[in-house]
């Protein structure tokens, strides 16, 4: 599948009908989505043929495009059922399998290590401090292979630091910087639209 | 809710020891065929709790896995470890902690793990 394709594809997804401030509900656009995981398959084939975990899903977006790109099963984990509801919807409109699970991801123990990789757009921290490491530190544990996560630029060298020092990464890269266009979403957003640096990370767990 | 999902499912409440597997009652199942991938499965055979998946497979009908892993995967058998692994759908039913007893219910296909105050 081709990049524009796969983006055109990601692009005609539902996305929250009524997003939740406090989970930080932001849909992940399908530029974004597009280009991390065709990098993930591309340049660390990450993604065909591997079990991918996609952890707070929302409405699927990353799911959807781990499955486009023929993993061999995609599982979605999200708290928030209206969401999870959504992502199904878009699923069977894809006609593509993803398993979904409802749950907290801080308190998620799954055991042994069927995922290979987790894909993730995870809540930034701007609502629950620390969420974003929470998240991270979850992935860490679950991952075989790789984990693909985007964070704010502003966090990098805290998020690097953590990542080797906390979370068992072997490696920690930042594999490219991306502007994440935000549109007025809730009532508080004052700007009609906001451009926040992301970065996106490839981290490789140590082998057990 | 397919098995390869349940063979990796815990009860996470709190100091609850005997936290896997999760005993399956199925309601509703339903099978949907997906594409046949032998080198994927084979590589999963390696990561796979057997019994967990020989038991779950039973609770949702389906009897035609060996209770031993086999050291030869002939095409037969990677046939029925395909099926029961990735084609069995738990739509309606729980999830039993088998410590506790308590129930994780599955609607439409999705598990909710999600815990109770006092169970964190």
């Amino acid at each position: 599948m081709k990049l524009k394709q796969l983006e055109g594809l990601l692009g005609d997804l539902q996305q929250f009908s009524n997003p939740k401030v406090d989970l930080e509900q932001y849909p992940t656009g399908p530029h974004i989505a597009s280009r991390m995981l065709f990098t993930a398959e591309n340049s660390y084939g990450d993604i065909t043929d591997k079990v991918v975990a996609d952890f707070g899903c929302g409405c699927g977006t990353l799911s959807a495009a781990a499955a486009l790109l023929d993993a061999a099963c995609v599982i979605g984990f999200d708290i928030d059922p209206q969401s999870l509801e959504t992502a199904t919807l878009n699923a069977e409109e894809l006609e593509v399998e993803i398993d979904f699970v409802q749950c907290d991801i801080t308190k998620l123990e799954l055991k042994g290590r069927v995922v290979d990789t987790v894909v993730m757009n995870p809540p930034f921290g701007t609502r629950k401090k620390g969420a974003d490491m929470e998240f991270l530190s979850a992935a860490m544990k679950v991952a075989s292979r790789a984990v693909y996560s985007l964070h704010k630029t502003s966090t990098r060298e805290h998020i690097k630091r953590a990542a080797l020092r906390d979370f068992n990464a072997k490696t920690a890269e930042v594999i490219c910087e991306l502007r994440y266009d935000l549109p007025k979403l809730y009532k508080f957003h004052k700007r009609k639209e906001v451009d926040i640096a992301v970065d996106l990370w490839r981290f490789e767990p140590k082998q057990k | 809710m397919r098995l390869i999902v349940h063979n990796m499912l815990t009860c996470n409440i709190k100091g609850v020891v005997n936290k896997f597997p999760l005993r399956i009652e199925a309601e509703k199942v339903i099978k949907k065929e997906v594409d046949f991938n032998p080198d994927f499965l084979r590589h999963m055979l390696a990561k796979i709790e057997w019994k967990a998946l020989v038991d779950g497979a039973r609770s949702m009908g389906y009897t035609e896995l060996p209770d031993q892993l086999e050291s030869e995967e002939s095409y037969s058998f990677l046939k029925k470890f395909h099926h029961a692994l990735l084609e069995l759908h738990l739509e309606e039913g729980s999830l039993v902690c088998q410590e506790t007893g308590r129930k994780f219910p599955v609607e439409k296909g999705v598990p909710n793990m999600l815990l109770h105050e006092d169970e964190v």
